[in-house]
C-alpha cells in the first residue's frame, strides 16, 4: 500500500513564530488520522499545509508520492478540507454555491442538489447562505466536502456548530469516507468522538509531535 | 474516486464571470453606492470648475475618467472583499479553479461594472457641458469600454496584492494611479476628441496607446496572478 501523506522534516513560520517544527509524519493510503493538541498547536497549519493552501518553511510534503507544491494542481481535485471557513459566498443560495462548485469540478448540477437533499438542506437551498445559522452552514461544507468525492479529507473541528444528530450523521460520513477509501484527517478537541473513528493519532504540541 | 473532467480555462472563466455577476447583482446596493460616488466626484469636479459649458466641456475628458478612476479603488477592493469573507477565494483555489482564469473573471467582472458605471454617468456629463456626441457614441463606446479594460487588469492584480495588507485601502489606490496615468491620459483624451471633434485625426494614436496598454497589462495579469494568489 502507498502512501497518502509523507511529511520530511516540515516546519512553518508566520513572521517570528513556529506554527510546526521539524514534523515527520507518514500515513498509508486509507488510513485515517485524528490530530489532537490545544489551541495554537498547530493542528490547523498543518490541515492548511496538507490542503496544498500553504508552502512548508521548509521541510517537503509529499501526497500520493507527488511534491505537495511543485504537484499541488495535480493534486487539488483529490483533496477537501472542511475548515474553519465554509468557502461560501454569503450572497448566493446554497444551490448556487453548490452548483458553482460542482461545475469547476465537471460534475452535473443534479449531484449538487442530490448531495443537498441528503444533508437535509432541500428545503432552503434556495436561500441566501446570509440566512442560514452557524449549523447550516457547516452542513453546507459538507456538502462541498462531498462533491469533490476526495481521496484525502481534512477535516479541521468538524464537530463544531452541529448539534447531536448532525454529530452522528458526521461520524457516519467519516466512516463512510474511509470506507470509501478514502485518507481523512480529522483535528479535533472531542477526542472521544474522534478516536472511534481514527486508526492513527498524532498530538501537537508547540508545533511539535508531543505524547498525548 | 477521481473527480470528471473539470473545464477548461475559458470555461472555468466564463462560470466566475457568472459568479462575480451575480453576486454584484445579489448586492446591488453595492453597485448603487458606487454609481452615486461616481456621480457626486463628476457633479463636484464641475461645480469646481465653474459654470463655463465651453470649459466644462473641454475637461469633460478628464472628469469623466477621474471620475471612473476613483470608483474603481472602491469597486476593486470590494471585490477581492468578497472572496476574503468565508475564505471563499482558498475554496476557489482548492476547487481547483485555475488562478489565470480566476484573473480573467475578476478583471472583466470588474471591467463591466466600470463600464456600467460610466454608462450612467455620461449623460450627466453631456448635460452639464453641453455635449452633443449622438454622432460619436459608438466612439465613445469604444473608448468607454477600452478604458474600463485598461483600468480593470491592473487593478484587479494590485487589488488582489493589497487584499492581504492591512491598510488595504490605502495601498490600492498608491500602486494603482501611477500605473494608470498612461491609461487615464489616453482616454481622456480619446474621449475629448469625441466630445469636441476631431479634425486631427488624433484618437486613433490615443486608441492606439490604450490598446497597447491593455495587451501589455492583461498579458502580465494572466502571467503573473497565479504567483499574487498562491505565494
Amino acid at each position: 500500500m502507498s502512501n497518502a501523506l509523507e511529511l520530511h522534516d516540515v516546519s512553518k513560520r508566520y513572521g517570528r513564530i513556529w506554527a510546526l517544527a521539524r514534523l515527520s509524519l507518514v500515513l498509508p493510503e486509507g488510513q485515517s488520522l485524528l490530530l489532537t493538541g490545544h489551541n495554537g498547536s498547530g493542528k490547523t497549519t498543518l490541515l492548511r499545509l496538507l490542503a496544498t493552501l500553504f508552502r512548508p518553511t521548509t521541510g517537503r510534503i509529499l501526497l500520493f508520492g507527488q511534491d505537495a507544491v511543485s504537484g499541488r494542481e495535480a493534486l487539488r481535485p483529490r483533496i477537501a478540507l472542511l475548515g474553519h471557513h465554509t468557502f461560501l459566498y454569503d450572497d448566493l443560495t446554497a444551490r448556487e454555491n453548490c452548483v458553482l462548485l460542482a461545475r469547476l469540478l465537471g460534475r452535473p448540477a443534479a449531484e449538487a442538489n442530490a448531495l443537498l437533499e441528503r444533508l437535509g438542506l432541500g428545503a432552503r437551498a434556495d436561500e441566501a447562505v446570509r440566512t442560514f445559522s452557524a449549523g447550516m452552514r457547516k452542513r453546507l461544507a459538507i456538502v462541498r466536502l462531498l462533491l469533490k468525492r476526495p481521496s484525502l479529507a481534512l477535516l479541521d473541528e468538524p464537530f463544531g456548530e452541529l448539534d447531536p444528530a448532525g454529530i452522528q450523521e458526521m461520524e457516519h460520513l467519516v466512516r463512510d469516507l474511509s470506507q470509501a477509501g478514502a485518507t481523512v484527517v480529522l483535528a479535533t478537541h472531542q477526542v472521544e468522538h474522534g478516536q472511534s473513528l481514527c486508526t492513527e493519532r498524532l498530538h501537537l504540541a508547540a508545533g511539535r509531535a508531543a505524547q498525548a | 474516486m477521481r473527480p470528471s473532467a473539470p473545464p477548461g480555462l475559458l470555461s472555468t472563466a466564463w462560470i466566475l464571470v457568472r459568479k462575480d455577476l451575480l453576486l454584484e447583482w445579489r448586492s446591488r446596493a453595492r453597485a448603487n453606492a458606487l454609481v452615486f460616488f461616481a456621480l457626486a466626484s463628476v457633479l463636484l469636479f464641475s461645480f469646481a470648475l465653474g459654470p463655463d459649458t465651453t470649459f466644462l466641456r473641454h475637461a469633460a475628458g478628464g472628469t469623466l475618467w477621474l471620475a471612473i478612476l476613483l470608483a474603481s479603488v472602491l469597486a476593486l477592493g470590494e471585490s477581492f472583499r468578497v472572496e476574503q469573507e468565508n475564505a471563499a477565494l482558498d475554496g476557489l483555489r482548492l476547487a481547483p479553479a485555475d488562478a489565470r482564469a480566476l484573473f480573467l473573471a475578476k478583471a472583466l467582472a470588474n471591467a463591466v461594472l466600470l463600464v456600467l458605471v460610466g454608462a450612467v454617468i455620461l449623460p450627466v456629463l453631456f448635460a452639464l457641458a453641453s455635449v452633443d456626441a449622438v454622432l460619436g457614441l459608438g466612439r465613445l463606446a469604444g473608448v468607454l469600454v477600452l478604458g474600463c479594460l485598461a483600468i480593470a487588469a491592473p487593478g484587479t492584480v494590485y487589488a488582489a496584492i493589497a487584499s492581504h495588507a492591512r491598510s488595504r485601502d490605502v495601498l490600492l489606490p498608491l500602486l494603482l494611479f501611477p500605473l494608470l496615468i498612461p491609461a487615464v491620459v489616453a482616454a481622456a483624451k480619446a474621449t475629448s476628441l469625441v466630445f469636441e471633434g476631431d479634425p486631427m485625426l488624433q484618437s486613433g494614436s490615443w486608441l492606439g496607446l490604450l490598446g497597447a496598454f491593455n495587451l501589455v497589462y492583461w498579458s502580465l495579469g494572466f502571467a503573473l496572478f497565479p504567483r499574487v494568489v498562491e505565494d
